[in-house]
């Protein structure tokens, strides 16, 4: 491949990836992402290939192993293009029958669609599925049909056109100008005007200036930008190197987390291949722009998707965030100006170059621009990543586009921002979501995690499980950090072990309060988040689990007890042989129980059971043990 | 994998010797070994020209470093929010039944190391347990002991040859 030397080289080399896409006649789409990998992906676009390398049908048909499909319930999901056929949970044998019957006739393969669960209706073609009928992908378009490993695709579509638009028309000032109209907001959480936040680092005073991707995300439960920067790394590339236009920058860094091995790898060739084509290095495209991009892994520490600490990581030091009071973008890495934004806002820079800051500007609400990916998990049908405009209400993303909630079980909260967010429980289902809303409901923005909850999860427990992640990784720095979120979550801890005592909620509340006041960092400073917002839409559970002793969700285990079933317990014995600790007592063919004092509480016994015999139960006790003075 | 000095210097030289290079190089040699050895800290520092206790502060701070050895085969049980809603806590227990490991300890004859990790952005197949770089969705309690088990089984078979 030859290097890019001028724009028009970028549009010749676009215009031959076009034609070339024209000749096929029909082209199949396998979703490489995590879940469709974990699922057999892999082996599925390796069938394709051997398929068309047999039979010499590699010119005029085409497998892309593509990014992120994001309707990740369903995979291994396969689409065939340009009919748009999709294709369910496909498993590596049925790909003959695919490509004889679908690609090389026009069949569709009834067994293979994707069902609606309301309606038991099949549905044909992926535009006409309620999950991607009700998004607005905008940022997360054009993951699902990128091949990920080919920057031509990329380009074909139009990619790195924003990048020449800049260089050849466009002023720095005029591209921050532009950033600023569109009203983008930091993705990963902060919601800082990423347009202001350029401004301050191109004005700062430095010979040399850093652009960084914050790529460590650390939230659990959220993976868009994981998705992002393995399905279409160069979309954050191309931003990256125009923030560096803007800024005057000349070197940039990836901080990709170390649990992403293949986004890592990914975004690795991508430079590379960036770097052949002659749109990083010395002279990007013929123009005056010189920048490079290399790419740092994290080792495992949350506290790295603070800025300061990131910086402070990749100067190979611990990753320890220090006081606010000295702004990055001024003094960052190794002291120097600094523009840290994580992947989604980067992701978003082409496109409001491309269509203008004030296209962008229309989409949203009022001091939240544009979309957002969310990755919606938990106790939902159709889990997967979800793109919708910010404002769009929380109803409209659980129900219409996630299917609902899974074994007929009832909505109970939706978590997001991760260990710094909280709960928003049902009475809030209709709150259009965006940075203002989600805040004033007790919790924040985030990068993006949601994590839906039903009846069976108990909301202490989610307490007690974030108070425990932030235990383990606050960097120990400041004392509120270190010790209150420890004592908070040796209450918690104590209440979900049926120690709680009367008077522990409002001691957690005064924790709370106080490490807010006190923290060093965000981390610490959005602790007590979980916690606050979990008491103030659920108190009852904290009284039932500190008063009744009952956990009504049934997680908490000293507080449940197994049963079983006396009129459906067959006598069969499979759980009295399973439990490891012989805890199930009874003759064959006659009815069993359990000894609640030897039984763990494991729930071997009622994962075995063939009838359905065993269920949990908290009763919890009749009246308070403790009475108030 | 044996340990010797001229691996960790071929490390050491392909991220270059500079201490901000010292998070990656770290990271090659404990994934090389699984852990830590104490020798290449101290070659480490050396090279980096830094003093060791910087090199042990970092060692200590990162959760993927181990400075004790750890097993051949490393199992990984996410405990992300979505794997914990849905039912990560059960394959834990499970997992100290069947291995009588609690996170963070290896099997007397250094086969299996259990670790968590904070999650691995697999959510939609929730719960997830990575093994060797395979991920495996949807994992029940059964599940996780019959993947146990053919580590187990393997590891016995390796040791008959």
């Amino acid at each position: 491949m030859n290097r890019l030397n001028s724009m028009q080289d970028l549009e010749t080399l676009r215009e031959e990836a076009i034609a070339r896409h024209q000749r096929l006649k029909k082209w199949v789409r396998v979703c490489s992402g995590t879940a469709c990998h974990s699922q057999g992906g892999e082996q599925v676009v390796h069938a394709f290939q051997q398929y068309l390398n047999a039979r010499g049908l590699t010119v005029e048909y085409m497998v892309k192993p593509t990014g992120c499909n994001g309707f990740c319930a369903q995979g291994p999901i396969v689409v065939v293009e340009p009919e748009n056929v999709f294709y369910a949970r496909v498993g590596a044998d049925r790909v003959d029958e695919i490509m004889e019957r679908t690609v090389l006739g026009d069949e569709i393969l009834d067994d293979l669609l994707y069902v609606n669960p309301e309606t038991g209706a099949k549905i044909a073609h992926e535009h006409e599925i309620p999950f991607f009928a009700g998004q607005e992908r905008m940022v997360f378009h054009s993951t699902g049909i990128n091949y990920v490993t080919d920057v031509e695709d990329y380009i074909s579509r139009g990619g790195y056109s924003a990048l020449a638009k800049t260089l050849s028309e466009m002023s720095p000032e005029q591209v921050i100008a532009e950033v600023k109209l569109s009203g983008l907001r930091g993705r990963g959480g902060g919601g800082f005007p990423t347009g202001v936040k350029w401004e301050s680092c191109r004005r700062a005073r430095g010979e040399t200036k850093y652009v960084i991707c914050n790529a460590d995300e650390g939230d659990p439960g959220a993976y868009m930008d994981r998705s992002v920067m393995e399905g279409n790394p160069h979309q954050v590339i191309e931003g990256m190197i125009i923030a560096a236009y803007a800024i005057g920058a000349t070197e940039g860094y990836i901080y990709c987390r170390f649990e992403y091995p293949l986004a890592v790898k990914n975004a690795g060739w991508a430079l590379e291949q960036a770097r052949a084509y002659g749109l990083l290095g010395q002279n990007i495209l013929g123009s005056s722009l010189s920048f490079d991009i290399f790419i740092n892994r994290g080792a495992g520490a949350f506290i790295c998707g603070e800025s300061t600490a990131l910086m402070a990581s990749l100067e190979g030091k611990i990753g320890e965030p220090r006081g606010k009071h000295i702004h990055t973008v001024e003094k960052g890495l190794w002291n120097l100006p600094s523009n840290l934004n994580n992947v989604e806002t980067y992701a978003n820079v082409p496109m409001i170059i491309s269509n203008g800051g004030k296209w962008y500007a229309g989409i949203g609400t009022e001091r939240s621009k544009g979309t957002k990916i969310f990755s919606l998990v938990g106790k939902i049908n159709n889990t997967g990543l979800v793109e919708v405009a910010m404002g769009t209400p929380l109803r409209k993303i659980v129900y219409e586009i996630g299917g609902g909630i899974p074994k007929g079980k009832c909505f109970k909260a939706v978590q997001t921002g991760g260990p710094s967010g909280g709960c928003i429980p049902e009475a809030l289902i209709d709150l259009p979501v965006d940075y203002e809303k989600l805040k004033e409901a007790g919790s924040m923005m985030g990068s993006g995690g949601m994590i839906v909850m039903d009846n069976e999860t108990c909301m202490v427990d989610v307490a007690r499980y974030f108070l425990n992640f932030l235990t383990e990784e606050s960097c120990g720095k400041c004392v509120p950090c270190r010790m209150g979120v420890k004592r908070m979550h040796e209450i918690l801890a104590g209440i979900c072990q049926g120690k709680g005592e009367p008077g522990d909620v409002e001691r957690l509340e005064e924790l709370c309060n106080s490490i807010k006041e006190s923290a060093l960092c965000g981390l610490g400073k959005s602790a007590p988040n979980p916690v606050l917002s979990t008491i103030r839409y659920f108190r009852d559970e904290y009284e039932a689990h500190i008063h009744q002793k009952k956990c009504a969700a049934r997680v908490c285990k000293p507080l449940i007890t197994y049963e079983i079933d006396l009129d459906k317990c067959t006598g069969c014995g499979r759980c009295r042989m399973k439990c490891p600790e012989g805890a199930v007592l009874g003759a064959k063919k006659e009815c069993h129980v359990i000894d609640e004092e030897a039984c763990v509480r494991c729930g071997i016994c009622l994962e075995n059971c063939k009838f359905g015999a065993i269920y949990v139960e908290s009763v919890g006790i009749e009246s308070p043990i403790f009475v108030q003075p | 994998m044996e340990f010797n000095l001229q691996d960790v210097d071929a490390i050491i030289d392909q991220w270059g010797p500079k201490p901000a290079s010292l998070l990656q190089i770290m990271l090659d040699i404990n994934h090389r070994y699984h852990y830590l050895p104490k020798e290449s800290l101290s070659r480490v520092a050396e090279r980096l020209v830094m003093p060791i206790n910087h090199v042990y502060s970092v060692a200590t701070f990162f959760k993927v470093f181990s400075l004790k050895p750890r097993g051949r085969t490393i199992m990984h049980v996410c405990t992300g929010t979505a794997c914990h809603v849905k039912g990560t806590p059960r394959l834990l227990d499970r997992l100290e039944q069947d291995l009588h490991l609690k996170p963070g300890e290896t099997t007397a004859d250094m086969a299996i190391t259990l670790e968590t990790v904070n999650c691995v952005g697999a959510c939609a197949s929730a719960p997830v347990v990575v093994v060797e770089g395979v991920t495996h969705a949807e994992v029940t309690p059964n599940k996780v002991s019959k993947i146990a088990k053919g580590l187990r089984q393997r590891e016995s078979v390796a040791s008959d040859q």
